[in-house]
C-alpha cells in the first residue's frame, strides 16, 4: 500500500514537472478564461518580462479592519544589515501606513522558518513577506500559502521556485554586487601597478543563502578570468566571531595573500581583528566587503577597508509600496532589484552619514 | 623490565590515558592529512614569535578553546554532583555579556547607535555584573534542581530557550559594539596605547588557566571535591551521613553559571561586541561532550577535572585541524561526529576486556613463533 502511494506520488510529480517544462503558453489561456487554476504549477515565463506567471493572488484587506496584515518571516538577527532590515519593516508597517505587522524570527534556522511561515498561514495574515534563510525545499510551503489564498512576497534573498508560487521578488542582485566588487579589485590592481600574483582569501556567508551564492559565484567566475588564485575559501556564516576564527586559522597556515574578499561587513570586522592580533596591518591588504554598515563605511574613510559592494537593507518602505501597487490592481514585475552601487575612497565620506546600522 | 612493565601498566590504567591518546590522535590526524595532500608535514607544530605575539596552530587551539575549557570545568562539577547536565550555559553566556555591555554603555544606547563609545560605569563593574548574572542564572537552575527536584535537563531548558531571548531584549535585538579598546583585552591581547601587544599570549588562555587552577585547588584541598563525588554517587546515603546534598548540587549550578559568565565575557570581548543570537551558540553541547571525552561518567560521581580540560582542548583541536585542511565550516559537524564516535568507542569500558579476549585468542600463535624463531 505504502509502495503504491509512493509510486503514484512519483508519477504525479513526474507529470507535473513535464507540464512545467513544456507548456508555458497554455497558462495564459487558462487565466484568460477567467477561471484561475491555482493548482497548476506550470507557469514559467521569462523572469525579465515577468508580467504574467499565473499568479492571481493580490493583497487584500480580508478582515475589514482597514489594514493589511503582513506576516514577515525574517532570517534572524545575525548581522547589522539584518537588524537594519528588520527595523525598516517595523518602522514602515504600522497603522498610519495602512499595515499591521506580524514578525517571525527564524534564528537562522531554515526548518524553523518553514514552521514560521505555516504559523503565519494558520494565523490568517493577509500577506506574507518571506526573507528565506536558505533557498531549498520551499515549494510545499509556498504552495500551502497559495492554497490558503495568501499572497507571498520574497524579499532580500532569492528562491529558485516556480514563478507561480509567489507574487514578486524584491531585493538586491547579489551576483551583480559581486561582479561590481570583482571589477573594482581588477581595475584597482591595474591602477596600483600590482604585478605580484593576486592571492584571494574568500570568506563566504551562510552556505546556500542567495547572498552567498551570488557573491561567491562572482568571485569563482572572476578569479580564473583574471588569473587570481583563491588561496583559502571558508564560510564565516555572516558573523563577526566566525569570520575572526576562520581568518585566524588561515593566518596560521602562513600562506601568502593580498586580497580579502569577505561577503559581509561583520565577517570583515572579524577578519581585520584577526589580522591586527596577528601583528599585520590591514592597510597592507586589499579588503573588499559587502553591505555598507556605518562602521564599515567609516573604515573605508579611514582606509582600512578598500571597497564595499553596497546592499540596501531598508527594504520595508519599498516592499510596502509594491504591496500598495499590487493591491490597487497594478501589474508588478516578477523581480525588482533595489538600486545599489559601490563604496570606495571616492564616495565614502559622503555615504558615511546616511549609512545604515551602527 | 618488570619495573618498566608496571609503570606502563599504571600509565594505561590512568584515567587520563585515553583522553590524552585521543588528543594525540587528533593532532596526528592533521599531520597525516597535510602529508597526504601537500607532501610535507606543514607548520602545525611550529611556534614562532613575530610582531609581539607568539603564533602557531597549537597556540591558536589553546586560545580558541578557552571558553570551552571554562564551560567544561563548570559542567564537570554539575554532572558529577547531580548526574544531570546544564544546557543553559550558552544562553547564560549571551545574557551575561548583554547585561554587562548594557550597563557599561547605560544610556548611550538610547540614541540607536548601538555603539558604546566610553564606559558609563567602570569596566570592573561591568565584569562583576556579568558574573552576578551568571551566578543568578546558576542559582535559578540550582533552585529548580536541588530544591524542586526537577531533572537538570528540563530545569535548565528554561534558560536554554529563555536566556537568549532575554539577552536580545536587553540588547534590543541589535549587535551592540564596544569601541573602547580595553574591552577587547580579555578575549585578545593586552595592548598599549599604540596598538602593540604588551603580552605575547592571548589573555583568554590565562583566564582559562586561572579558572582550572582555582577549581582544582578548591576541589582537591577542601572537602568539597569529596562531597561532590559522594552526592553524585548516592545523594540519599550522603544525606544519611550528614551531607547536605541539596546545598552541594545548588553550589555546583551556581559555580557553573559563573563559569558561563566568564566564558561569555571572553566571547564578547573577542569581537568587541555582543551578538546575542550567536554568542555561545551550541557551545553547551560541546561542553557536555568535553566532559564525556575526558573519561567522566555522565551519570555523576567520580570525576576528573583534568580529563574534561583535555576533552575541551581535543574538541577545539578537531575544529582547528578541520579548518586548516579546508573543511567547510558547515560540514564540520559531520566530521566531528565521526571522530567523536571513534573516541567514545575507544573509551568504552567494554572495549578493553574485548581487546584482551582477542589478544588471548592470538597468544598461542605468538608463543609458537617464539619457539620457532631462534
Amino acid at each position: 500500500m505504502k509502495h503504491r502511494m509512493i509510486v503514484a506520488g512519483l508519477a504525479g510529480l513526474a507529470a507535473l514537472s513535464l507540464v512545467g517544462c513544456s507548456v508555458g503558453s497554455e497558462v495564459d489561456d487558462a487565466t484568460s478564461t477567467g477561471v484561475p487554476d491555482t493548482s497548476d504549477p506550470s507557469a514559467s515565463t521569462d523572469a525579465s518580462t515577468g508580467t504574467d506567471s499565473g499568479y492571481t493572488l493580490t493583497p487584500k484587506d480580508l478582515d475589514g479592519d482597514g489594514l493589511i496584515t503582513v506576516g514577515f518571516a525574517q532570517v534572524g538577527a545575525e548581522s547589522g544589515w539584518r537588524t537594519a532590515n528588520t527595523d525598516s519593516y517595523k518602522e514602515y508597517f504600522v497603522e498610519e501606513n495602512g499595515f499591521k505587522l506580524v514578525f517571525a524570527d527564524a534564528n537562522q534556522d531554515a526548518d524553523k522558518q518553514k514552521q514560521d511561515v505555516r504559523d503565519l498561514i494558520s494565523q490568517g495574515v493577509e500577506l506574507i513577506d518571506l526573507a528565506p534563510v536558505t533557498d531549498s525545499g520551499w515549494e510545499p510551503v509556498l504552495q500551502e500559502a497559495k492554497d490558503a489564498g495568501i499572497p507571498l512576497i520574497i524579499s532580500d534573498r532569492q528562491l529558485s521556485v516556480p514563478e507561480d508560487l509567489y507574487l514578486t521578488y524584491f531585493g538586491g542582485d547579489m551576483r551583480a554586487e559581486g561582479d561590481r566588487v570583482v571589477d573594482w579589485i581588477k581595475s584597482y590592481a591595474a591602477d596600483q601597478g600590482i604585478t605580484d600574483p593576486i592571492n584571494v582569501v574568500h570568506l563566504q556567508g551562510t552556505m546556500g543563502s542567495s547572498a552567498q551564492k551570488g557573491r561567491s559565484e562572482a568571485l569563482s567566475v572572476g578569479a580564473p578570468a583574471n588569473d587570481w588564485n583563491v588561496v583559502y575559501e571558508q564560510t564565516g556564516e555572516f558573523t563577526q566571531a566566525k569570520g575572526q576564527e576562520v581568518m585566524e586559522s588561515f593566518l596560521q597556515q602562513g600562506k601568502d595573500f593580498n586580497v580579502i574578499y569577505s561577503e559581509n561587513d561583520d565577517m570583515t570586522y572579524g577578519a581585520i581583528d584577526a589580522l591586527v592580533a596577528h601583528g599585520l596591518d590591514p592597510k597592507d591588504y586589499i579588503i573588499a566587503s559587502f553591505d555598507g554598515n556605518k562602521s564599515a563605511v567609516q573604515m573605508v574613510v579611514d582606509g582600512t577597508i578598500d571597497v564595499i559592494g553596497e546592499c540596501d537593507p531598508l527594504l520595508g518602505p519599498q516592499v510596502g509600496e509594491l504591496i500598495k501597487q499590487a493591491a490597487a490592481g497594478e501589474t508588478i514585475a516578477k523581480i525588482t532589484y533595489s538600486t545599489e552601487g559601490l563604496i570606495d575612497s571616492t564616495n565614502a565620506a559622503d555615504k558615511v552619514t546616511t549609512a545604515f546600522g551602527s | 623490565m618488570t619495573d618498566q612493565h608496571s609503570r606502563w601498566r599504571r600509565l594505561i590504567h590512568s584515567r587520563l590515558f585515553f583522553p590524552l591518546v585521543c588528543l594525540a590522535l587528533v593532532l596526528a590526524l592533521n599531520v597525516v592529512i597535510t602529508m597526504v595532500t601537500t607532501g610535507s608535514p606543514g607548520p602545525f607544530f611550529d611556534i614562532n614569535f613575530s610582531n609581539g605575539t607568539i603564533n602557531g596552530p597549537l597556540i591558536t587551539i589553546l586560545n580558541r578553546s578557552s571558553e570551552l575549557v571554562i564551560l567544561a570545568v563548570g559542567m564537570t562539577i554539575v554532572i558529577a554532583s547531580s548526574g544531570g547536565v546544564d544546557i543553559s550555559v550558552g544562553a547564560v553566556m549571551a545574557l551575561s555579556g548583554a547585561v554587562s555591555v548594557w550597563l557599561l554603555g547605560y544610556g548611550t544606547l538610547a540614541d540607536n547607535s548601538y555603539h558604546v563609545a566610553s564606559y558609563v560605569v567602570p569596566y570592573g563593574v561591568g565584569l562583576l555584573a556579568a558574573i552576578a548574572v551568571g551566578a543568578i542564572c546558576g542559582a535559578w537552575n540550582g533552585l529548580l534542581v536541588a530544591k524542586l527536584r526537577i531533572q537538570a535537563m528540563v530545569a535548565t531548558l528554561i534558560l536554554f530557550t529563555g536566556g537568549r531571548g532575554l539577552a536580545k531584549v536587553v540588547s534590543e535585538g541589535q549587535i551592540t559594539k564596544v569601541d573602547v579598546p580595553s574591552y577587547k583585552f580579555i578575549g585578545n591581547f593586552i595592548q598599549d596605547g599604540s596598538g602593540h601587544n604588551v603580552v605575547p599570549v592571548s589573555t583568554a588562555i590565562f583566564v582559562a588557566a586561572a579558572v582550572v587552577a582555582l577549581a582544582g585547588l578548591l576541589l582537591r584541598h577542601s572537602a568539597l571535591g569529596m562531597n561532590i563525588q559522594a552526592v553524585g554517587i548516592n545523594p540519599k546515603s550522603s544525606r544519611l551521613v550528614g551531607l547536605n546534598s541539596g546545598r552541594v548540587v545548588f553550589f555546583a549550578f551556581v559555580f557553573c553559571g559563573v563559569c558561563a559568565a566568564l566564558a561569555g565575557i571572553i566571547a564578547t570581548s573577542r569581537i568587541g561586541a555582543v551578538d546575542s543570537s550567536n554568542v555561545g551558540k551550541l557551545l553547551e553541547m560541546d561542553a557536555i561532550l568535553a566532559v564525556a571525552l575526558g573519561g567522566n561518567s555522565l551519570a555523576g560521581g567520580r570525576f576528573s577535572l583534568a580529563g574534561s580540560v583535555i576533552g575541551a582542548i581535543t574538541i577545539q583541536s578537531l575544529t582547528t585541524v578541520l579548518y586548516s585542511v579546508n573543511v567547510s565550516a558547515d560540514q564540520l559537524p559531520f566530521y566531528k561526529a565521526i571522530v567523536v564516535v571513534l573516541i567514545v568507542v575507544l573509551q568504552s569500558p567494554e572495549l578493553r576486556p574485548m581487546l584482551q579476549r582477542l589478544r588471548r585468542r592470538f597468544r598461542p600463535t605468538a608463543g609458537l613463533r617464539q619457539v620457532v624463531a631462534p
